[in-house]
C-alpha cells in the first residue's frame, strides 16, 4: 500500500516537472513571438522525425547514462561527486592514448582493453579525493572541482604536445578501437550511434545489482544514511569512503571512453572539462539516483538537446531554444518543490506515521 | 444546549492507515480547567489522537466537539482559531532568533511595515508575568536551557491564545528540578482557566500534576479514571492489560570466569580531557554488572573503548580472554560481544532503512544472510520475521522503515538483534530510556535471562531503579574512574547518590548511617 504510492509519486514527480518545464518553455516561447506549436513540432521532429535522429539521441544519452550511474552510487553513499567531468575526460584520455599506441591490435581486444584503461583512469582519479576525504576529512567537492581544472590543462597539455606536433586534435583513431560499428551506423542512418549503449545498458543492470543485492552496496547505502550507526556495525568507514568514489570515477571513465571511442573517435583540444559531467549530475539526480530513472532521464536530455537543434528551422532561435532546455532542467531541478505542493494535495489521506 | 462542562470532547475518534487502525473508536472528554493526562505504552495510539486534535491528521471517523460546539478541524491553523496549542516534545525554535522573535514568528505584530518588536516585548511580558513565570525576550533561544526552551513553547501557545495546551512528554528532556518547576507552571495555567492534555507514560507525573486521566491500549481508550482513586501499580496495569512488576524477580547469580577485563584505562573525550581515568573493571560470565554514574562522568567513553569506537590511550581490555585493545569494532563484535548503543537513534539503526535491513546490520555479511558478498534477501526478511515475533515487536511488517517503529519498538529491535547473535559479553547502554513500565519490565527480564544462561551483563544507565533492579554488582563511576563497587542488596538510593558525587564509600556508608540514626532518635 505505502509502496504503492511511492512508486506512483516516484513516476509521477519527474513527468510533472518535465511537464511544468515544458509549459514554462512554451510561456517563454510566446512571450518572444514564438509560436510554441511550432517549436515543439521541430523539437519532436528533430528527435524522433529519422532513424538518424533517434541514433543520435541515444548516441548523446549513452555517456549520460554513465556518468549519471557514477553520481548516484556516490551520492547514495553520502558524497557530492561533482568531478564526473575531470574523471570522464581522464577515461577518455586513456582510451584514445592506448588506441593510438596499439592501433593494430584486434579489434576483440583492443577495444576491451581501452576500456577498461579508461575505466581505471576515471577511477584513479576519482580514487584521489576519496582518498583525500578518508584520510583527511577533505571535502571531496573542493577536491574534485580542482581536480577538473587539473585534468582539463593536463588533457589539452598531452593533445598538442605528446600525442600530436602542435594541433588540436589527435587524428581518428584505428577502426579495430572505435565502438562504432556498421550494423548500428546503417540502422541508424549514418548517426554516430554505437556499442557503447550496451555498455550502459549493462551497467544499468550491474550498479543496481550492486547497490540493492551485494554486502557491498549494503554498506554503501548504509554508511550515506547514518555513518556513525555504520561504523557501530563494524563498517569500515574508510574503506567505504574511498569504494564509492572509485566505482563513481570508473563510471564516469566509462563515459569518457564512450566519448572518446564512440563519439569522437579522437581527442581534442577542450575549452572546458565534458558536459557530460555535469549533465550527468543533472540527470542523476532528476532519475531520482535509480538506475531505470537515471536511463529514461538521459534519454530525456538526449531528446531536448538533439530535438532543440531542428527549433532554429523554424524560426527559433538557438538562444531560445537553450532557454527552453534549461526551463525544463529547472523544472526538474525543482522537483522538491513539486514533491511538496504534491504532499499537500495528499496530505489529508497520506499514510503517515501510524506510531503514537 | 447551553454551556459544556466539556471543553474538548472527542468521540468515536478512529483513524486507519491503510488496515491498521491507529486510533479505534477512542474516546476523550477534557473539563474545562483540569489537567488530563493521556497514558499508553509506546505505540499505543496517543500522538496520533493529539494530532488530529492539532489538526495535522484528519480522523477517519468520529466527531470533535470544542466547548460543545462540533467542528472540523481540518489544519493546524483551525486548531489555532479554536484555542489549541501544542507544546513539542523537540521543541520547534530556531537557535539563532531572539526568544520573543520565536514567540511571534508566524503573527508578527506590524506597525505597518516593520516588525513591531516593542509590542512584541511588551505582549510577551504581559502574558509571561500573568502566568508567574519569567522569561528574558531579547536572550538568544540557543543561549538558554532546555527548560527555559519549554517555557518558550509554552509562551508561544499562549501569545497565539490557546485556551487548551497539549504537552507532548514534556518531561523527557528536563532535569528534576526543572520537573517540579514545569509542574508549578501546569498548576498556575490551570487556576488561570487554561486546560491542559499531558501525553506521558510517567506514572509518578500523573500522580504529582494530574486531575484525571484516560488510558489508551492499543488504539483504543481503555477507561478515564480520577486520579486521586488509584495507584500507580492500578494505572501501570491498565496501561499495559496485565499485571505489571516494577520489579523483575531474579534468582542470586552464579558468576564464574571473567569475560571482560579492564586494567588501567585512559580514554579521551572529543576536547582531548582524559574522560576514563585509569579505569579498572571486571565482568565475569553470569552477572549483571550497572555502572551508576552522573552523565559525563565518562560513561559514554567508556563503552565507546570497549566497543573499538573510541581510541584507547593506555590501559588494556580484555574480553573472552583475548586482547581486545584498540581492535575495530567489527573485531571486538566477532569476538562474541553484543552491543545496544546508548543512542539508538544516532548509532542502533539506520532510521529509513528497512526494520529487517536494521536488524540484518551486524550479521549481513555472514552466511546465511549473504554468500560470496551477494545479499540473501528471502534469508534477511525471514530472519526479521522470526526475530519480531520471538522479542514481541510490534509493527506491520518486517519491511517499513525503523523510523516508522516507536522507541519502545525500536528499541527492542535493536535488543532482539544483539542478543540473536549469543554474545558472551553484552553491553547495554540506557537500555530503557524514553520506554514505558511494560517495554522496561521486558527489556529487564532478557537482560536476566542473558545471565542466567551463563553470559555477562555490562549495564550503564542514568536510572537508579533500573541499575538497583538488574545489577548483581554495581560499579560507581566518578570523574573516569570506578570509585566503589556495591552489592545492591546492601546499599540503597541516598548511598549510591552520594558515591556519583564523589563521596568515598567509607564516609558514604556513615553519612547514610547517621542520617537513619537521627531519624530513629527522633522517634
Amino acid at each position: 500500500m505505502n509502496k504503492k504510492n511511492e512508486l506512483v509519486r516516484s513516476i509521477a514527480v519527474p513527468v510533472i516537472s518535465v511537464l511544468a518545464g515544458l509549459l514554462l518553455g512554451a510561456i517563454i516561447m510566446l512571450v518572444f513571438q514564438y509560436n510554441p506549436v511550432e517549436g515543439y513540432g521541430a523539437m519532436i521532429e528533430g528527435a524522433f522525425g529519422r532513424a538518424y535522429n533517434v541514433g543520435e539521441v541515444v548516441r548523446l544519452a549513452t555517456p549520460l547514462i554513465l556518468t549519471g550511474l557514477g553520481f548516484s552510487v556516490a551520492y547514495t553513499a553520502g558524497f557530492f561527486n561533482i568531478g564526473l567531468a575531470g574523471q570522464a575526460l581522464c577515461g577518455w584520455i586513456a582510451s584514445i592514448w592506448l588506441a593510438m599506441t596499439f592501433p593494430d591490435l584486434p579489434k576483440a581486444l583492443l577495444v576491451p582493453l581501452c576500456i577498461i584503461a579508461g575505466t581505471l583512469a576515471g577511477a584513479l582519479w576519482a580514487g584521489i579525493a576519496g582518498f583525500f576525504r578518508a584520510q583527511f576529512g577533505t571535502s571531496e567537492v573542493i577536491v574534485t572541482i580542482m581536480l577538473n581544472y587539473t585534468i582539463l590543462y593536463i588533457s589539452n597539455h598531452i593533445v598538442r604536445y605528446v600525442l600530436t606536433d602542435n594541433a588540436d586534435a589527435t587524428p581518428k583513431i584505428s577502426p579495430n578501437a572505435s565502438l562504432r560499428s556498421d550494423f548500428l551506423t546503417q540502422l541508424s542512418g549514418g548517426s554516430r550511434l554505437n556499442g557503447g549503449i550496451f555498455l550502459a545498458l549493462l551497467m544499468i543492470v550491474l550498479v543496481w545489482v550492486l547497490m540493492k543485492r551485494t554486502t557491498a552496496g549494503f554498506e554503501l547505502r548504509s554508511v550515506g544514511l547514518n555513518p556513525l550507526a555504520s561504523e557501530y556495525a563494524g563498517m569500515n568507514a574508510k574503506k567505504n569512503i574511498i569504494l564509492a568514489m572509485v566505482i563513481s570515477g570508473a563510471l564516469a571513465g566509462m563515459g569518457g571512453v564512450v566519448e572518446g571511442l564512440g563519439t569522437f573517435e579522437n581527442l581534442y583540444v577542450l575549452s572546458a572539462a565534458p558536459e557530460i559531467g555535469f549533465d550527468g549530475l543533472a540527470v542523476s539526480l532528476l532519475g531520482g539516483g535509480n538506475p531505470i530513472g537515471i536511463l529514461l532521464s538521459s534519454l530525456l536530455f538526449g531528446v531536448l538537446k538533439i530535438g532543440g537543434l531542428k527549433m532554429p528551422s523554424v524560426g527559433v532561435p538557438k538562444e531560445i531554444v537553450e532557454i527552453v532546455i534549461a526551463s525544463i532542467i529547472f523544472f526538474v531541478g525543482i522537483n522538491y518543490a513539486i514533491r511538496y505542493i504534491m504532499d499537500k494535495f495528499a496530505a489529508k489521506k497520506m499514510t503517515g506515521k501510524g506510531e503514537a | 444546549m447551553g454551556e459544556s462542562q466539556y471543553v474538548i470532547e472527542m468521540e468515536n475518534i478512529t483513524k486507519a492507515f491503510g488496515n491498521f487502525k491507529a486510533n479505534d473508536n477512542i474516546n476523550l472528554r477534557v473539563k474545562k480547567g483540569e489537567i488530563h493526562a493521556l497514558l499508553g505504552e509506546n505505540g499505543a495510539g496517543k500522538s496520533t489522537l493529539m494530532n488530529i486534535l492539532s489538526g495535522l491528521l484528519e480522523p477517519t471517523s468520529g466527531t470533535i466537539r470544542i466547548n460543545g460546539k462540533e467542528e472540523k478541524i481540518s489544519s493546524p491553523t483551525v486548531a489555532n482559531r479554536l484555542g489549541i496549542g501544542m507544546v513539542h516534545q523537540h521543541f520547534m525554535l530556531i537557535d539563532n532568533f531572539t526568544i520573543a522573535e520565536n514567540i511571534i514568528l508566524g503573527s508578527e505584530p506590524t506597525n505597518g511595515v516593520a516588525i513591531d518588536n516593542k509590542q512584541a516585548y511588551q505582549d510577551i511580558l504581559a502574558v509571561s508575568e500573568k502566568y508567574g513565570f519569567k522569561v528574558e525576550p531579547g536572550e538568544l533561544v540557543g543561549n538558554i536551557s532546555v527548560g527555559m526552551q519549554q517555557r518558550v513553547e509554552i509562551l508561544k501557545t499562549l501569545y497565539r491564545g490557546a485556551d487548551l495546551l497539549i504537552f507532548d512528554e514534556p518531561t523527557a528532556v528536563l532535569t528534576p528540578q526543572e520537573i517540579d518547576e514545569l509542574i508549578v507552571i501546569m498548576k498556575e495555567l490551570v487556576a488561570e482557566g487554561k486546560s491542559i492534555i499531558i501525553i506521558t507514560h510517567k506514572l509518578d507525573e500523573i500522580k504529582a500534576v494530574a486531575d484525571r486521566c484516560t488510558i489508551i491500549r492499543r488504539g483504543k481508550s481503555i477507561d478515564t479514571v480520577n486520579v486521586a482513586d488509584v495507584s500507580q501499580q492500578e494505572l501501570a496495569d491498565l496501561m499495559v492489560g496485565r499485571s505489571v512488576s516494577f520489579k523483575t524477580p531474579k534468582g542470586p547469580s552464579h558468576p564464574t570466569k571473567p569475560v571482560l577485563k579492564i586494567k588501567d584505562l585512559v580514554v579521551k573525550e572529543n576536547r582531548g580531557l582524559n574522560a576514563v581515568n585509569g579505569l579498572n573493571l571486571e565482568v565475569r560470565a553470569g552477572e549483571v554488572v550497572g555502572i551508576a554514574g552522573i552523565d559525563g562522568n565518562g560513561q559514554s567513553e567508556l563503552l565507546q573503548a570497549i566497543t573499538g569506537m573510541r581510541k584507547v590511550e593506555s590501559g588494556t581490555v580484555e574480553i573472552n580472554g583475548k586482547d581486545m585493545t584498540g581492535q575495530r569494532p567489527r573485531t571486538i563484535t566477532e569476538n562474541s560481544v553484543g552491543h545496544v548503543p546508548e543512542d539508538r537513534h544516532r548509532f542502533g539503526l539506520v532510521l529509513p532503512m528497512t526494520l529487517a535491513e536494521n536488524i540484518a546490520l551486524q550479521t549481513y555479511y555472514k552466511e546465511p544472510l549473504s554468500k560470496h558478498g551477494i545479499l540473501d534477501y528471502k534469508m534477511i526478511n525471514s530472519h526479521a520475521r522470526e526475530l519480531i515475533e520471538e522479542f514481541d515487536v510490534r509493527t506491520t511488517n518486517e519491511l517499513v522503515p525503523a523510523s516508522a517503529l516507536s522507541g519502545g519498538n525500536q528499541q527492542k529491535a535493536i535488543i532482539a538483534r544483539e542478543i540473536d547473535r549469543d554474545p558472551d559479553l553484552l553491553i547495554v547502554a540506557q537500555p530503557t530510556r524514553g520506554l514505558d513500565v511494560g517495554a522496561i519490565e521486558y527489556i529487564h527480564k532478557r537482560l536476566i535471562e542473558q545471565r542466567d544462561s551463563g553470559k555477562g551483563v555490562l549495564c550503564v544507565s542514568f536510572e537508579l531503579d533500573e541499575i538497583l533492579n538488574v545489577s548483581d554488582r554495581i560499579a560507581v563511576m566518578f570523574e573516569g574512574q570506578v570509585v566503589g563497587i556495591v552489592d545492591p542488596k546492601e546499599t540503597n538510593e541516598q548511598e549510591l547518590g552520594l558515591l556519583m558525587a564523589g563521596v568515598p564509600l567509607e564516609r558514604a556508608r556513615a553519612e547514610v548511617a547517621q542520617v537513619k540514626e537521627g531519624a530513629v532518635s527522633h522517634e
